[in-house]
């Protein structure tokens, strides 16, 4: 326990008076982070409970450490599979690790520290919101993308999607995905196209994903079979191809109740609904189920749009929300010739409307109570 | 004269037009992508505020009140289509890049807003000075934002190019965000985010 007789030992230094005190938020935040703090809340009533938001969050870290690190090995796999290389696995894994750690590392240290910034100007605590969208920031960008862009969108996700509307909590988009739309939009060259998804590519090698090929007017008989897309060796962005890692991170976070069963397959649902539709009417060819293995669909269903803060909290919401995200996730896809990819801007569309959905869904169940007590009451008066 | 000072500075931070009335921001998102179109739509909706703010005024006692609308209207078209005409012939490239904006500017809340809000109540000197100080509060609004845009979205301000060619082959790369509408918002909201806790002060 030397760590926790070292803080005590530093802890005046950050208290008010203390020569350290301008540091006293970026002190608070490590260590909450290290261990469980010993503050209660003074006043008011309040739920005793083993759930707080830390345990939330580290569930949910716990539950993409599958995803990253199929994704660390699968950037080393992809980069030499490009270059016709036979290397060892952890030469592949290691290769991976020097690609991944500087995007976690600009990643955090961008984030955090304008949490801390804002935490310290409104003399609030940091808390641990920001550690899980720190960690699936890098989860969703091309392994190869410039590090001043990470930089510049972690920044603008952070600010503009989170601490204009008060930090945590109170964000009404999800902010790793704004972090990825504000990429997407500003820097299309880097974000897009079949030359950036695998690092340092060799040239002559064809690095489209499968929705890249689609896209291109490629049809289903020239994507990947349907077990590599499984098991994600192929080129996508770094923690959305393994699609067995993503259902252990699913499995675990239904396990510990931390994400919605309800969203996840309302999700599946929408989209298979939408997909049914497409091939039936003969719009797409694509069945429905490789929708499920393309792209950052399954991720962002298990991740992204289970996001409590920002989904609809009502039961009837969150299924119509989930379901709203799988079709519109499949509409962008198969309608839309410009963007490959409809999985974040479908999520980040139903976040901007989840209050109203909950909103109508208390407002119909208000009506529908009104109904019944009238009609109770014309009997009584009988 | 302090009074009238205050006509032309107030607008232009505690009661701006676009900032704290949110007032003509659809244009403030359709020109702002360059500086030079930027300026020369905030010239144009001033000369045209203070211009029909002036001739309302000096019309306001005989205008019906159940026709005022119609009039006021009909004084700022022909306003628009006079700066319309100037543009045309002294800046072709400039009021091309405007289009149809130009001619928007009747539909420029801010137009009607100081018309119904100040020219009707008020003399013309105040009138055409709160028109001039409420064209300019919009003018600098959209030359901060656009300043931003064109900065950061081409590289260039005024159309000189202002990055040095070095950042580029460094690997810098233009945002293509600040292109799009979006950003406009965006920067203004930022603006009224700035300036909204030092009113609260006040």
């Amino acid at each position: 326990m030397g760590l926790r007789k070292f803080i005590d030992k530093i802890k005046p230094n950050f208290e008010e008076g203390g020569k350290l005190y301008c540091f006293h938020s970026f002190f608070d935040a490590m260590e909450t982070f290290f261990y469980v703090p010993n503050k209660v809340t003074l006043n008011g009533a309040h739920v005793r409970d083993a759930v707080d938001m830390k345990r939330n969050m580290i569930y949910v870290l716990i539950a993409l450490i599958p995803c990253f690190l199929f994704g660390t090995w699968n950037i080393g796999y992809q980069h030499f599979l490009s270059h016709a290389q036979e290397v060892t696995f952890w030469q592949t894994f290691g290769y991976g690790l020097l690609k991944v750690i500087p995007l976690y590392l600009v990643s955090y240290i961008v984030g955090l520290g304008i949490e801390i910034v804002f935490a310290q100007v409104r003399k609030e605590e940091v808390n641990e919101g920001y550690f899980v969208t720190g960690f699936l920031i890098p989860l969703i960008v091309p392994a190869d993308i410039p590090l001043w862009m990470l930089a510049l969108a972690v920044a603008f996700a952070v600010i503009i999607g989170k601490e204009v509307f008060g930090g945590s909590g109170m964000n009404i988009v999800n902010p790793a995905l704004l972090a990825r739309a504000f990429l997407f939009f500003s820097y299309p060259s880097q974000m897009s196209g079949d030359n950036i998804w695998i690092a340092e590519k060799a040239d002559a090698y064809s690095g489209a994903t499968p929705l890249g090929t689609l896209l291109n007017g490629g049809g289903v008989d020239q994507l990947p079979s349907m077990m590599e897309m499984f098991i994600g060796t192929i080129p996508g962005s770094v923690g959305e191809t393994s699609k067995i890692a993503i259902l252990i991170g699913a499995l675990f976070l239904l396990l510990t109740g931390v994400a919605s069963l309800r969203i996840m397959l309302s999700t599946f649902v929408g989209a298979a609904a939408l997909g049914l539709l497409f091939t039936a009417i003969g719009v797409s060819d694509i069945p429905f189920y490789y929708h499920y293995l393309m792209g950052g669909f399954m991720f962002g269903a298990v991740f992204m749009a289970t996001d409590p803060v920002t989904a609809a909290q009502t039961n009837k919401g969150k299924v119509i929300y989930g379901f709203l995200i799988g079709a519109m996730a499949v509409l962008i896809r198969v309608a839309n010739p410009g963007y490959p990819e409809g999985m974040m801007l479908a999520i980040l569309l139903l976040n901007v409307f989840a209050p109203l959905i909950d909103y109508c869904v208390v407002a119909m169940n208000i009506s529908k109570r009104k109904k019944r007590w009238a009609k109770a009451e014309e009997r009584s008066a009988k | 004269m302090n009074k009238n000072l205050e006509l032309i500075t107030a607008p232009l931070r505690k009661t701006n037009p676009v900032t704290v009335l949110i007032l003509g921001i659809c244009s403030a998102l359709a020109v702002t992508a360059k500086l030079k179109p930027a300026l020369v739509m905030g010239l144009s909706v001033t000369v045209v505020v203070a211009l029909s703010n002036l001739v309302i005024s000096l019309l306001r006692k005989g205008i019906p009140a159940k026709i005022r609308i119609i009039v006021q209207l009909i004084v700022v078209a022909a306003l628009v289509i006079l700066v319309d005409q100037v543009l045309k012939a002294f800046i072709y490239d400039v009021s091309k890049q405007l289009s149809v904006y130009v001619g928007l500017i009747i539909t420029n809340c801010i137009v009607m807003g100081r018309l119904e809000a100040f020219a009707m109540a008020n003399k013309p000197w105040e009138s055409f000075l709160d028109g001039i100080g409420n064209g300019l509060g919009y003018a600098l609004i959209l030359v901060i934002v656009a300043f931003f845009r064109e900065l950061f979205g081409s590289g260039t301000l005024l159309g000189f190019q202002v990055i040095p060619q070095g950042l580029y082959d460094f690997g810098y790369v233009n945002n293509g965000l600040m292109i799009l509408p979006p950003m406009a918002l965006i920067i203004i909201g930022v603006i009224m985010w700035l300036q909204k806790p030092e009113e609260d002060k006040k």
